[in-house]
């Protein structure tokens, strides 16, 4: 295979009750990448990234990341180890400001220039002129955006990004394709995506999941050629 | 007194124990199982059925007998109305947030004691029993009252079992204990169903108070004991099944009576208090639950 | 944070000030009840450290405020120990024990968690009275009086007690400033507002909540220690599920996760129970009523309301 694998899973599997949510996924992330997670509801695409930041406990399989197995490890050491997850249904604190919500991930470790680098993100992300506004005051498109801006300002080395654009205006769809952009190859991404064209357009490799199961990965181009995957998923 | 027939004595108390303790915990379970509420106050009820006995005997006189039957009668009711009206009052408004109802039944059982200090006083007084005879073992004599406590326990539980599985209430109230939404949209009567919950969870341990003041005498602070107990049986049998609920307050009321009777009540209770810590840390679905009731 | 960094601090510097100068005009009787109402105070913040910011609901916080008043009295009347001593033994007990409780207790959550604490606390009081031989008993002992002098001033005296206590309330609310204002208070508050959320952006919930429940300790400890050496006082009731409720009732009251509330809380709470005793004996119906008509009409309490309406300069 080519290129680095910053993450690797092996026979990674969860059910829940009878239902296999994740089955046996073999998975390499490579570094660098940008990285998309596709399939349909249900497929187990949040369960499987549940499984790479430590969410949801590890059934049966390994997850390596850089090198060290990590299939145990709780959640808040993958995330000093370099992984960052953005939720899918936005998460942020609601009762804090803008700014202590991006504070609060940008401080460990601790930093003496903490206000600096807190706007620095907010800046990136286009949430300066609101730093003192409380969380919950924002708008949903604003929301999301605060949710990846902590994400970024936890420096992470792989950032998983769930389900970012759902609710976005178009205008703040391309703000965050450039956002995505601008943070690699120093970060890697992982993408869950609906919008296929943010898929095409970002992505480098991306993995069709369905019914718990890697249905195909490759480059976009090949995906969009895969019969397979048409059939299942693109819906021929 | 020989060892035998002494552990024979403390195996009796702790019959009577845990006949009295199976009713308390009973109630303190369904309210936990069907709403959802840990209710603090339910040692302040207990209280209230031993008062209310108190005022009941006292009012009616003689016979004592008749006095009792209508304790256990007049009490019970009187305690689960008093229930139902804070349900209504108070935990309903707080659409029963976990910990806010917590709070709220830690303020109902200071205004509970308060009331009770304030009309009863601060004395314990007696309360006669409705029938006095010595069961004659070859070692000692044994209160027949106590022995008949031990019964009369047994065939309220029955009833109650009989209530839960074999009839419509039942079905209502296991409906709404699975899925509240869900039975609402049947038709149930939701609201009706946690106030009648509410008002016979404390009515049992208005039953049980009334059962055993004859033994204890009724104060305003007296409810600390029976709450604590309960909890620890309804810990320990796995919040919300009945059957746990029964074994534990066996367990724990033989356990109580032995200990008592040889070391010392104290030594029982930090024993019983540590073990609940323990099993809510170490196995939260109790002792003898299956299901993880988180 | 951000703004202006000395803002947090006027509040309670104000108070302090206000209290200094309380300390020269106040009436014998009102001028012991201070005293009392700053030494609570101090277990209050503790509580509202751990319930209020960090939204750990425990109801045993009486176990780590008679850890402390017992290590300091017994420490006192059986080991012949100085006061200043036994403030530090009453300190360390607390929080010895808010860390043995914490490390059980947190495996737990929401209303396990209140439960657990609710019966490590009646075990303590329990263990009190059982070994009634060493502790008193329900009886309690009075503090020897050896032990109630401090720098050469006798502490049994009005103006001596009054600035211990108001010595120590001084050192906890800055504390409690400092400690809410670092960047630890916002990992804090993150825990309360949702734990999940905040293991995701690397905090450890067990540690940080453990460290938080220690600090509690250590306040709810040197609160009990310093109610034992100025009022020679100690008894198992202090220890009882009574002083787990009552400070949960103070924060409530003053308003949890604010700086001033735990003493707005005592303060009137106390005078509250003070004037309806002199009327009924049912004085802890006070006590009931406000936990109800909190809990229904105003959880925020007053601080917490007042923020809410006029901004974060009070609180």
């Amino acid at each position: 295979m080519a290129g680095i694998g910053l993450l690797e899973t092996q026979g990674l599997t969860r059910h829940f009750g009878g239902l296999r949510a994740v089955e046996a996924v073999d998975f390499t992330l490579n570094t660098g990448q940008i990285h998309a997670l596709i399939g349909p509801n249900g497929a187990g695409k949040t369960t499987f990234v549940g499984l790479l930041c430590g969410r949801v406990p590890v059934q049966a399989g390994t997850i390596h990341f850089d090198g060290q197995d990590i299939t145990h490890m709780p959640a808040h050491l993958r995330v000093r180890a370099g992984i960052a997850y953005t939720f899918q249904i936005t998460s942020i604190f609601r009762g804090l400001s803008v700014f202590d919500n991006v504070a609060l991930a940008a401080q460990r470790p601790s930093r003496h220039d903490l206000g600096a680098a807190t706007k620095h993100i907010l800046h990136q992300v286009g949430l300066e002129s609101q730093i003192n506004q409380q969380a919950d005051t924002l708008s949903y498109g604003h929301q999301r955006l605060l949710e990846i801006a902590m994400g970024l300002a936890l420096r992470p080395r792989l950032l998983i990004l769930d389900e970012p654009t759902q609710g976005l205006s178009n205008a703040e769809i391309t703000g965050f394709k450039a956002l995505v952009r601008a943070v690699v190859p120093q970060t890697t991404v992982l993408l869950i995506e609906h919008n296929m064209d943010v898929v095409m357009d970002l992505a480098d490799q991306i993995t069709v999941l369905n019914m718990g199961q890697t249905l195909a990965t490759g480059t976009p181009a090949t995906i969009q050629a895969n019969a397979a995957v048409q059939s299942a998923y693109l819906g021929g | 007194m020989a060892f035998g027939p002494f552990l024979l004595l403390a195996l009796m108390e702790g019959l009577v124990t845990a006949a009295v303790l199976a009713l308390t915990a009973l109630g303190l379970s369904l309210v936990f199982g069907v709403m959802r509420v840990v209710n603090v106050a339910h040692g302040a009820f207990f209280m209230l059925g031993a008062v209310g006995a108190w005022f009941v005997t006292e009012w009616v006189g003689n016979p004592p007998a008749l006095g009792f039957a209508l304790a256990l009668v007049i009490c019970p009711l009187a305690v689960g109305a008093i229930a139902a009206l804070a349900n209504g009052l108070v935990l309903k408004r707080l659409n029963y947030d976990p910990e806010a109802t917590i709070v709220a039944t830690i303020g109902l059982l200071y205004i509970f004691q308060q009331m009770a200090l304030t009309l009863y006083g601060p004395d314990a007084r007696p309360v006669p029993a409705p029938f006095s005879f010595r069961v004659q073992l070859p070692w000692f004599g044994y209160s027949g009252y106590k022995l008949a406590v031990i019964g009369a326990a047994a065939v309220v539980l029955a009833g109650v079992w009989l209530v839960l599985n074999r009839s419509k209430i039942g079905l209502v109230m296991r409906a709404t204990q699975i899925d509240r939404e869900m039975a609402q949209a049947f038709g149930i009567n939701v609201d009706r169903v946690y106030a009648g919950v509410f008002a016979m969870g404390a009515g049992l341990a208005a039953v049980a108070a009334v059962l055993i003041v004859p033994i204890q005498q009724a104060h305003y602070l007296m409810g600390g004991d029976p709450l604590l107990l309960s909890f620890i049986v309804v810990i320990i049998g796995g919040l919300g099944s009945l059957r746990g609920t029964l074994v534990a307050a066996l367990l724990i009321g033989l356990s109580d009576g032995v200990i008592s009777v040889f070391f010392s009540p104290t030594l029982a209770k930090i024993i019983a208090t540590l073990l609940v810590a323990l099993v809510l840390v170490f196995r939260p679905q109790g002792l003898f639950g299956r299901q993880v009731t988180r | 944070m951000n703004g202006q960094p000395l803002k947090p601090w006027l509040a309670p510097l104000a108070l302090i000030g206000l209290l200094a100068v309380m300390g020269f005009v106040l009436p014998a009787y009102h001028h012991n009840n201070m005293a009392r109402i700053l030494v609570l105070a101090v277990f209050a913040m503790g509580y509202n450290i751990a319930f209020g910011y960090t939204g750990l609901l425990s109801l045993g916080h009486a176990l780590f405020f008679g850890a402390g008043l017992y290590a300091a009295g017994l420490a006192i009347n059986q080991g012949g120990v100085t006061a200043g001593l036994a403030l530090g033994l009453g300190l360390l007990a607390g929080g010895g024990v808010a860390l043995a409780t914490g490390v059980l207790a947190l495996r737990t959550a929401g209303v396990s968690f209140m439960i657990v604490t609710l019966m490590f606390a009646q075990a303590g009081y329990l263990l009190l009275l059982y070994f009634g031989a060493f502790t008193g008993g329900d009886e309690g002992f009075v503090v020897a009086r050896t032990g109630r002098v401090l720098g050469g001033f006798d502490l049994t005296t009005d103006g001596p007690r009054y600035g211990l206590a108001l010595g120590l309330f001084t050192l906890a609310i800055l504390g409690q400033t400092a400690i809410v204002r670092a960047p630890f208070g916002r990992v804090m508050v993150a825990m309360r507002e949702n734990s999940a959320r905040a293991q995701m952006l690397g905090f450890d919930p067990f540690r940080t909540k453990l460290i938080v429940l220690v600090i509690s300790g250590l306040y709810s400890g040197v609160a009990g220690a310093a109610y034992g050496i100025l009022f020679g006082y100690v008894g198992a009731s202090f220890a009882a599920i009574q002083y787990s409720i009552l400070p949960l009732l103070w924060v409530l009251l003053g308003g949890s996760g604010t700086v001033l509330g735990p003493f707005l809380g005592v303060f009137i709470m106390f005078y509250l129970i003070d004037l309806s005793s002199s009327y009924t004996s049912a004085h802890l119906m006070v006590v009931g009523v406000a936990l109800l008509v909190l809990v229904l009409f105003a959880p925020r309490g007053i601080l917490g309301g007042l923020r809410k309406r006029w901004g974060t300069w009070l609180a």
